[in-house]
């Protein structure tokens, strides 16, 4: 490359990432966390569980709208799903809760598949409306289940949560009472499934399906005529995200230890709240998430006492990120500072591309035959 | 020569606006076909509903004989039509060669792979790592052309490949008709430069508005009547 390459190349990439440590350091965080319940107290390690779990469900939805183009609206149907088929894997089948996990990230995704042949028949802001009819439906059919509790709910009962794996070892271990121990393998499973998200995330997107994702995500129409399959490419990001969201939504609850429709299939804490970490974040950006989890999070203990004001706050946060960071703080941060810790792309998706039948006139006119 | 691609009385158009009105176009293989034509005149939306981008009203488009109407872009692709779209439309995001590898890996097998781009364009290989945006106009053309070659076609649909460039670059990127020809390739070209387009055709079809005005070999028809065609009254 000569050195007129580099230039161009500097001036149109701002986002090549200088940080050549991401990778060592994204690890040693990861063992870091890995290794923490040796020193710190249950209260800490509750808290990064509801960290780490939003994280997961962030990242999902962000793949679903920031990458495959899929605003949905509706992701607390596989987190609903996931809850039920986690609590009725422990009730009916004796299976203990990890692979009841397991089980219920595969439900929300064949569960998924009929769903989306429905919602993939619409596009735009119908098929954000039809991913939420969606979960309704599902909810209400979850309302029907009376061996679960119908539309009251259930618990889980103790002998499910006494089949957790890992528990008697770690008491021993640690030297700590059952619930810490529990405690600390909830934990574990959080920040795996957080750690799944992002790496499978990450390699997704370096991929070959990947490039074909990324090519969708910047021209649909140029990545069709490539003969990109863009209808299947959305379709498994839908798929796996649902995945995703099931697995996620049984660990939420097998943490809480009670599932009710109304709990399970709620459009605030598990699509709002979710989007407006992205949207805080970073939209199509894999950092996004994870700084929006944290960011939520940290606001959350700080102002939830304040009740309905810090939700219209939070509003208003939101808006205001939209009108003035549109990619989110961290896509402000990578513009900023021409950093990017997750190297995925290599110019960001501001430099967006006209719409197809845009023509610079220009361009085209003045010139004679 | 036998025909390649025949369009019938093709209807087609964006929502409820219709571009094309009856249009009948014959490629026979390995032939040139320039479709030329005012701004407007319907040219991109022909190559559009024959790569399956654009919907068809009315009409048919046979593929060696088959219909291919209706059929998705990515089906029209594996069948060895491919479009290098105006305004080159590269995927900002992929480094040049990830734009070329994308097309390598879902087009068909043939001779055209990494190398074979490369030889015919060698400065794409020189700057294959820097984003596919980052390249000057010219660049990025060869760079979209390399792309479409690399799913192998039989029969290139090249859109406006010389706009916004500066005529030393075009004839650059016109120097490699010939040698795409040599391969075997059929090429449908929409010009708005007229000059460019009956220097490279054996044929040119003229569209005004959506429809056919005039088809034939440049030579025969002479500058005049092409004019003619093109601007719609005797200017």
């Amino acid at each position: 490359m000569s050195a007129g390459a580099r230039t161009t190349a500097a001036t149109a990439a701002p986002a090549r990432s200088p940080l050549r440590l991401s990778v060592p350091l994204t690890v040693l965080a990861f063992l870091v966390l890995t290794l923490l319940p040796l020193w710190t107290e249950r209260r800490v390690l509750n808290d990064l569980f509801g960290v780490l779990t939003l994280f997961a469900l962030a990242q999902y939805w962000n793949l679903l709208a920031g990458y495959a183009g899929l605003v949905s609206i509706g992701q607390h149907a596989y987190v609903g799903i996931g809850a039920y088929v986690l609590f009725a894997a422990g009730i009916f089948l004796g299976l203990d809760p990890l692979t009841g996990i397991l089980l219920a990230g595969i439900a929300a995704a064949a569960l998924s598949v009929p769903a989306g042949l429905f919602i993939f028949r619409l596009g735009g802001a119908y098929f954000a409306v039809a991913t939420w009819v969606a979960a309704e439906i599902f909810r209400l059919l979850a309302a029907r289940i009376t061996p679960l509790g119908g539309g009251a709910g259930t618990s889980l009962p103790p002998s499910v949560m006494e089949l957790l794996p890992g528990v008697v070892e770690i008491r021993h271990l640690f030297g700590v009472p059952t619930g810490a121990a529990r405690d600390i393998v909830l934990y574990w499973t959080a920040l795996a499934l957080a750690a799944f998200a992002l790496w499978m995330s990450w390699a997704l997107l370096r991929s070959r399906p990947g490039l074909a994702l990324a090519a969708v995500r910047d021209d649909e129409r140029a990545a069709a005529g490539l003969g990109v399959d863009v209808r299947a490419v959305k379709f498994l990001v839908h798929v796996f995200a649902a995945f995703g969201a099931g697995a996620t939504g049984a660990l939420i609850f097998l943490d809480i230890g009670r599932i009710s429709p109304a709990a399970a299939f709620s459009v605030l804490d598990w699509t709002a709240y979710v989007i407006f970490v992205v949207v805080l974040g970073g939209f199509g950006r894999l950092e996004g998430p994870l700084l929006g989890a944290v960011l939520f999070f940290v606001l959350e203990k700080a102002f939830a006492d304040y009740g309905s004001w810090y939700l219209m706050a939070l509003g208003l946060l939101g808006v205001l990120v939209m009108l003035f960071a549109p990619h989110g703080l961290w896509g402000w941060l990578e513009r900023r500072f021409a950093l990017e810790w997750f190297a995925t792309r290599r110019v960001p998706p501001a430099s967006a591309v006209p719409p197809y039948d845009s023509r610079s006139s220009t361009q085209r006119e003045g010139r004679s035959p | 020569m036998s025909t390649l691609l025949d369009v019938r009385g093709l209807d087609a158009g964006y929502g409820d606006f219709q571009a094309l009105f009856g249009v009948d176009l014959t490629v026979r293989e390995g032939e040139v076909v320039a479709v030329i034509g005012a701004n407007g005149a319907g040219k991109s939306t022909l190559l559009g509903a024959i790569a399956g981008l654009v919907e068809v009203r009315a009409g048919e488009i046979l593929h060696r004989g088959e219909p291919i109407t209706g059929l998705p872009a990515e089906a029209v692709v594996r069948r060895g039509i491919a479009l290098v779209p105006e305004g080159r439309r590269l995927f900002p995001s992929l480094s040049v060669e990830e734009n070329l590898r994308l097309a390598a890996a879902l087009g068909r097998p043939g001779p055209w792979d990494l190398d074979a781009v490369y030889a015919l364009f060698p400065v794409l290989r020189e700057r294959r790592d820097i984003p596919a945006t980052a390249l000057s106009g010219g660049q990025q053309q060869m760079c979209a052309i390399a792309r479409g070659l690399l799913t192998n076609p039989e029969l290139l649909l090249l859109d406006e490949a010389s706009l916004g460039l500066a005529p030393a670059v075009i004839r650059e990127i016109y120097a490699t008709v010939p040698r795409l020809r040599e391969q075997g390739i059929t090429l449908v070209v929409v010009e708005q430069d007229i000059g460019q387009a009956l220097q490279v055709a054996d044929r040119v079809c003229c569209l005004q508005e959506g429809r056919v005005t005039l088809e034939g070999r440049p030579a025969e028809l002479g500058r005049e009547r092409i004019r003619e065609a093109y601007f719609g009254t005797a200017a």
